[in-house]
């Protein structure tokens, strides 16, 4: 029996190591969606399974002051990831398709925030508000310049990539067969290109929304939902983070899946259009 | 189909000349009339300047200096989306993002027809892609790919039509195939073609006309048959098929008109070479002449050919490709020299190697170009 099990891991030993993989990478998500059912009413232990209830999903703000720091967390993430958007794709246009002095300084000095760990970036940021003057102004707007900062970094790197690998002939075939630059824009560049695009700003919002370290020393009295989190947990974390956490995942779960969807949907509706 | 209709007359390069700001001068001003509905064919090495000509014509070079016209109107400064002039890209580039026939209605759209649609079915049709109307250029054989820029060109009706290297992403099979279907295409539709290539045997056999370029100039131009019987240069003469060149002396000039020949002397034996294929007036000169067009037998045998032959060869090397023999033979002053004979099956075997050999040829298949330029010019290339 033992050698039989044996040799079927050992045919199967790469299907097996990606379930193990898989699983380690998964498990997390399984317990936080676990615990977003679990009713913490009766006991002190709030990080063991008690009883199942619905109430946590029913009452999700209930915990004072949890959905009043998602709001602020989620409308930074949304103006960091447009204007981060913005200046990243136009600086990636830039440096990918124009040869100017400075480039390579250029293409070092948008690396380097994305070396800088992040405690020190932080207190520089601190340190630069409070020397211009805003030490008492610190909140949201603080927060917000400061993620836009670290995310432009990021957008830059992830357009750039999609755009080198773009074939600069298309271009020129395009304006061969009639297009102005703008048209060439519009329907070449701009739909080869959009995948990284819409990459850069998932990834700048989840870097946005994730940030603790930086926006803890720049937030003043403002409260992000990580802020939140770290805070509650010196006394017990309400299941409600759970639910939002859940909520979370299954959100970028339905980004992904969609995106797949709609790519194969498109692919075959074509098919059968014509 | 004719697509020609309303075409605005023929393509015209006057002086053109392009520098690139490195100095590198890609093309030397450059005199060319294409006529409208020719298959013209710019052949010559890398580097020898036809993409940057095709380039300029296209709007993708700006030149500096010279004019391009297309009939009366002046394009040599105009956008390229202003020009009537269409390109099929070496490597195609397709938009991986629109299936083919988005692909093909892309020229139509951008001029403002409404609903291409007719034209695409029927563009689709001619280049037999109906079926792949649906998908997209990444499902598609190389074949395919190619015939979908040709199709994605065409549609516009351009008055002039470039093809920068059409083939050369395909293998031999189907880049045989292609050109045929190119050929057939061309003349349906009645454009102006101008095919920029570096494959000799591709330009010949499409092209009503080639230009042969090299370092950002025209050697000679005209049709393939007069190109191969009678090149001017030693360029022309090992570029475009293989030649023999031999060293010789013009030792006198007799009769006149079409009866004209020049006497030379080759190491000593004399032939007759005619006047119009004659492209030297020194007294020095390379006697050219085709592998396939020389005769030998071993020694002592007659040769099926008027005029002294060359003796003292010796056969060093002989390989049978299947429908001819290629020998190698050596001459008496060093020099080899390459003889393709026909297996017609009349000699019953090959001239084993080592064997004396007598040489000849036909004297009207002779030329003879000037000493001053060099033997091994052109044949860099492959």
């Amino acid at each position: 029996m033992i050698t039989r099990v044996g040799s079927w891991i050992g045919k199967h030993l790469m299907l097996t190591l990606g379930i193990l993989v898989l699983l380690y990478m998964y498990i997390p998500n399984f317990i936080v969606a676990l615990m977003s059912f679990n009713d913490s009413s009766q006991s002190r232990n709030l990080y063991q399974f008690q009883s199942f209830t619905w109430d946590n999903w029913l009452n999700p703000c209930e915990p004072q002051g949890m959905c009043e720091s998602l709001r602020v967390s989620i409308s930074i993430g949304l103006l960091a990831t447009l204007v981060a958007t913005i200046i990243g794709t136009l600086a990636a246009f830039a440096l990918v398709r124009h040869r100017f002095e400075g480039r390579s300084t250029m293409n070092l000095v948008l690396f380097l925030p994305m070396a800088t760990p992040e405690i020190v970036m932080g207190s520089s940021l601190l340190a630069l508000f409070v020397a211009a003057g805003f030490g008492g102004q610190l909140g949201f707007w603080t927060v917000l310049i400061a993620h836009i900062m670290f995310c432009i970094s990021f957008v830059v790197v992830t357009v750039r990539s999609r755009l080198a690998g773009l074939d600069s002939n298309l271009e020129k075939a395009a304006s061969d067969l009639y297009a102005n630059e703008w048209q060439t824009f519009w329907r070449i560049t701009f739909p080869l290109v959009f995948p990284g695009i819409l990459s850069a700003a998932l990834l700048a919002f989840s870097l946005s929304f994730d940030d603790f370290i930086i926006t803890n020393l720049n937030s003043g009295t403002t409260v992000t939902f990580p802020m939140f989190v770290w805070g509650a947990a010196q006394r017990g974390v309400p299941m409600q983070v759970n639910v939002i956490g859940t909520l979370m995942f299954l959100l970028a779960l339905g980004i992904v899946i969609g995106g797949e969807l709609l790519s194969r949907r498109r692919a075959r509706g074509k098919a059968a259009a014509l | 189909m004719s697509l020609a209709d309303g075409a605005r007359g023929d393509l015209k390069l006057t002086g053109l000349h392009k520098r690139y700001p490195n100095g590198f001068v890609a093309v030397e001003s450059l005199d060319l009339v294409i006529p409208q509905g020719s298959f013209f064919a710019l052949l010559g090495p890398s580097g020898c300047g036809k993409t940057t000509t095709l380039r300029m014509v296209a709007g993708l070079e700006e030149a500096t200096k010279g004019s391009i016209h297309i009939g009366d109107e002046d394009i040599t400064y105009a956008k390229p989306y202003k020009r009537p002039v269409n390109t099929v890209f070496q490597n195609y580039a397709l938009f991986p993002h629109l299936t083919i026939a988005e692909n093909v209605a892309f020229g139509p759209k951008r001029r403002g027809a409404k609903d291409p649609t007719d034209q695409v079915k029927e563009i689709l049709a001619l280049t037999e892609l109906t079926e792949q109307a649906a998908k997209k250029p990444a499902q598609l054989s190389g074949g395919q790919q190619q015939r979908v820029a040709l199709a994605r060109a065409l549609i516009n009706r351009p008055d002039v039509l470039l093809l920068d290297e059409p083939l050369g992403a395909l293998d031999l099979k189907l880049r045989r195939a292609m050109q045929v279907e190119l050929k057939r295409i061309q003349e349906e539709v009645g454009l102006t073609f101008v095919h920029v290539t570096h494959d000799q045997e591709e330009a010949m056999t499409m092209a009503d006309t080639v230009a042969v370029m090299n370092k950002g100039r025209i050697e000679q131009m005209g049709a393939p048959y007069d190109l191969y019987t009678n090149p001017q240069t030693t360029f022309v003469a090992n570029f475009l098929g293989r030649s023999n060149l031999i060293k010789a002396k013009v030792v006198g000039r007799e009769g006149t008109g079409d009866d004209a020949v020049v006497k030379v002397d080759m190491h000593g034996t004399v032939a007759t070479i005619k006047a119009s294929k004659v492209h030297t007036s020194s007294d020095e000169g390379w006697v050219g002449i085709r592998p396939e067009k020389v005769l030998i037998q071993p020694e002592g045998q007659s040769i099926d050919a008027p005029g002294a032959a060359l003796s003292g060869a010796v056969v060093v090397d002989a390989s049978y490709i299947g429908v001819s023999t290629d020998y190698t033979l050596r001459m008496p002053w060093g020099q080899e020299i390459t003889c393709f004979e026909q297996n017609t099956g009349r000699r019953g075997g090959l001239i084993p190697v080592g064997t004396k050999v007598d040489v000849s040829w036909r004297p009207e298949f002779a030329f003879l170009l000037d000493s001053a330029q060099d033997v091994e010019a052109g044949l860099e290339e492959d």
